[in-house]
């Protein structure tokens, strides 16, 4: 029976196994997290849920640990990552503009996603691209020199993809 | 046999035993070390750097946390730990939201004193402040974000020793937050509303949700019936808000106070206690002689109720049926005494003064209504007694004795004795033996039930029928038994649970006192000192002898389990999901 959430049966299934794996092990509730976002995507109450029970742990000390470490989620991502580096040199370039301009665009902060599931916006540090400051990017391709009228350009440009492939 | 070792601090030879801290060792030499985070067997972790002392490390240890060892040379007074010190902690009151003056904790508040203290007299920084919302939707505790200074005492009282954790530090560094799971509101977790994470606040960050506006009001309605019930717990502490020593009892200036303040009538919720016992131990006996649902276990402390509807939900026929003696009441007198009276119940507002924040959630519980109307109307904790009485310009201190009133005013030892861990379970074996037998057997004074010992047993047995009873105190302790009364591996017939460590006492709307002064005295203790003289001052001891209570039955209730108490003083429970999903 699938739960009307994000999660489907093979999803939680995959998460029984991994918490059964690590049941008895002290200190494992980073590995779970790690395997179950690998599973899901992000960490949603219903899982963090399920871990504290599986392993015994209070769910405020499972939230505590996500909260603290940068690499776990609590929303899901986008189809379309936007990461805009706020690395030193992005930053005196104008980064800071440019994450807000896309926050307003697409009405979600950092670490949301829109409700589409289109795009998810995070803030990164340095890509290694300094030279190209302010830079975005989302998914493998490198936005660079940009200004904040540049961004709904480039917005666009995702929509018209997705629009065109709903046509196909 | 303990072993000492010998160390050095500020040029003081001091003996320690071995696996004390530094602190310990300081404070026998009489060497005061500031502290803020640090609260004994409570919170040790060393984490807001204010005990730092030089132990000749490449840097300034913790003191609470450093151990002492032989030929240690510790320095806590030079002018690099003080200017640390100080910086730290104007780094601290940089980014904390400075209202003082209207602050709940103004003038008992850990930093405001530790900030006179260590002499700041300028805070040099200019930090952020945190801007995050207050959570005051919870019934009885409310939470300020942005007076926190991350001690993490609360933290540490609800998940180690309530075994409850419904808050924990999430986010880190500058964003760092004590919070719930997901940011919730407490009323959505499965806090219990024991309001201990307030009386371990150093701060104004966590208070209880207060009525006193509406008690205000309340009294100035010349339409209203207006009267007031306090527990036992309350005369043996309020006191410690008027400047008497912890533990000194003050009934009577206590009446005194609530009359000059306007109730009608001021009644003791003793009287319901006295009750509670003929209800419960009917209630005891019959489950035994009919092979009922063993082992019953108390359900005047609504703490432990809600803790129970959401960790055991298995247990909940476990659970006595009667209502706590402070809903009782609120029953009695919208019923009978309304009735006795000649007073529209609907006219009379009933408020108790508990020490309690529970009771404040236990108030709301819409089944506890039983009359038509809800059984208690307000309640407030014995902190915001003290801040009306003071609001009122009342002078506690010189006010005389004056008596609870009749005709319910009435209550035994065994009542009284209900504030405190064991006493529930000490009243109720002082009347099961006459509920079994119609004849009084065994000492009054139960000793073994009391004390602070975690978990304590008592055996009674009567006519051939033994009765073995359990008392816990603390959620933490009450899951380990419970634990095992589920695994089926303990076979008692009777348990006493109180939500907070030593009982109502040392509940969650008490008077709050420093880490200071709880580092050196056992509150629950010091304050069950004063529970037990008053038990020892009254004449009848036994609640089955309370002629109020006998009267009772008589004219209204015909007897105890009858007809009618079960419409008005017994009550059901809910299972309760924790962390429901939206």
């Amino acid at each position: 029976m699938s739960c009307g959430c994000c999660c489907t049966d093979n999803k939680s299934q995959e998460l029984d196994k991994i918490i059964a794996k690590y049941k008895d092990s002290r200190g494992a509730l980073i590995t779970v997290l790690h395997e179950a976002q690998e599973v899901y995507g992000y960490l949603p109450l219903s899982v963090q849920k399920r871990i504290a029970e599986g392993l015994n742990v209070p769910l405020s000390e499972v939230y505590g640990v996500v909260t603290f470490y940068t690499q776990f989620f609590l929303n899901p991502k986008g189809k379309y990552k936007i990461n805009v580096c706020l690395g030193t040199a992005c930053y005196v370039k104008g980064a800071g503009q440019i994450y807000d301009k896309i926050s307003e665009i697409l009405k979600i902060k950092g670490g949301e996603c829109t409700p589409d599931g289109l795009f998810s916006l995070d803030a990164c540090r340095c890509v290694g691209a300094c030279g190209l400051a302010p830079v975005v990017m989302i998914n493998d391709e490198v936005y660079g020199r940009l200004v904040a009228d540049d961004v709904p350009a480039i917005l666009q440009k995702y929509i018209d993809q997705e629009a065109e492939l709903a046509k196909a | 046999m303990s072993e000492y070792v010998t160390l050095t601090i500020d040029g003081i030879e001091v003996k320690a035993p071995v696996g004390s801290t530094v602190l310990e060792a300081a404070k026998s030499a009489g060497i005061n070390i500031p502290t803020l985070c640090f609260l004994k067997d409570i919170n040790e972790i060393g984490a807001c750097r204010m005990c730092i002392v030089d132990v000749g490390a490449r840097s300034f240890q913790a003191a609470c946390m450093y151990p002492v060892s032989e030929g240690l040379v510790v320095k806590t007074n030079t002018p690099k730990i003080r200017e640390t010190r100080k910086v730290t902690l104007e780094l601290i009151l940089s980014t904390h939201e400075k209202k003082c003056l209207t602050c709940v904790r103004n003038r008992n508040c850990e930093l405001q004193k530790l900030a006179k203290d260590l002499n700041v007299k300028d805070i040099r920084f200019e930090g952020e402040l945190q801007n995050h919302p207050i959570d005051d939707m919870s019934h009885s505790i409310v939470r300020d974000p942005n007076k926190c200074v991350l001690c993490r005492r609360c933290v540490s009282v609800c998940k180690n020793v309530q075994t409850v954790a419904a808050i924990e530090t999430v986010e880190r560094g500058f964003k760092t937050i004590v919070a719930s799971p997901f940011n919730m509101p407490l009323k959505d977790t499965p806090c219990v509303n024991c309001g201990q994470c307030i009386v371990v606040c150093p701060v104004g960050a966590l208070r209880e949700k207060s009525s006193i506006d509406r008690v205000w009001e309340a009294l100035s309605n010349e339409d209203l019936h207006v009267v007031v019930q306090t527990a036992p717990a309350v005369r043996a502490a309020l006191g410690e808000e008027f400047g008497y020593p912890i533990g000194t009892r003050v009934t009577g200036k206590m009446v005194a106070a609530l009359k000059k303040l306007g109730f009608a009538k001021v009644f003791d919720t003793d009287t319901a206690a006295d009750l509670t016992i003929m209800e419960e131990g009917t209630e005891l006996v019959e489950r035994i002689k009919n092979n009922g649902k063993l082992p019953l276990i108390t359900s005047c402390s609504p703490g432990w109720v809600k803790f129970c509807e959401h960790n055991y939900p298995d247990l909940l026929d476990n659970l006595s049926t009667c209502k706590s003696p402070q809903n009782m009441f609120g029953a009695v007198l919208k019923s009978y005494y309304a009735e006795k009276m000649g007073i529209d119940p609907a006219k009379i507002f009933v408020v108790s003064v508990m020490p309690c924040t529970a009771k404040k959630f236990e108030c709301e519980r819409p089944e506890l209504a039983s009359t038509g109307y809800p059984d208690v109307d307000e309640v407030l904790t014995t902190r915001e007694l003290a801040e009306m009485i003071n609001e009122a310009g009342i002078d506690f201190r010189n006010l005389p004795d004056e008596q609870f009133d009749d005709p319910m005013g009435e209550a035994t030892g065994a009542g009284v004795i209900f504030g405190v861990t064991g006493g529930v379970m000490e009243a109720a074996l002082r009347s099961v033996p006459y509920l079994l037998t119609g004849k009084d057997e065994g000492d009054i004074d139960i000793k073994v039930v009391r004390g602070v010992e975690t978990l304590k047993e008592a055996e009674v047995e009567v006519n051939g029928i033994k009765i073995k009873a359990a008392v816990v105190h603390g959620l933490g302790n009450a899951r380990k038994l419970l634990d095992k009364v589920r695994a089926g591996e303990a076979d008692y017939q009777f348990i006493e649970v109180m939500a907070c460590p030593g009982g109502c006492v040392n509940g969650g709307g008490q008077p709050i006192q420093p880490a200071s002064v709880r580092n050196e005295i056992d509150l629950r203790a010091e304050r069950a000192k004063a529970i037990y003289a008053e038990d020892e001052a009254l004449t009848i001891r036994r609640s089955h002898q309370n002629p109020m209570v006998l009267k009772m039955y008589e004219e209204y209730f015909e007897k105890p389990g009858g007809h009618k108490s079960h419409k008005l003083l017994h009550t059901h429970y809910v299972a309760r999901e924790n962390y429901p999903e939206k």
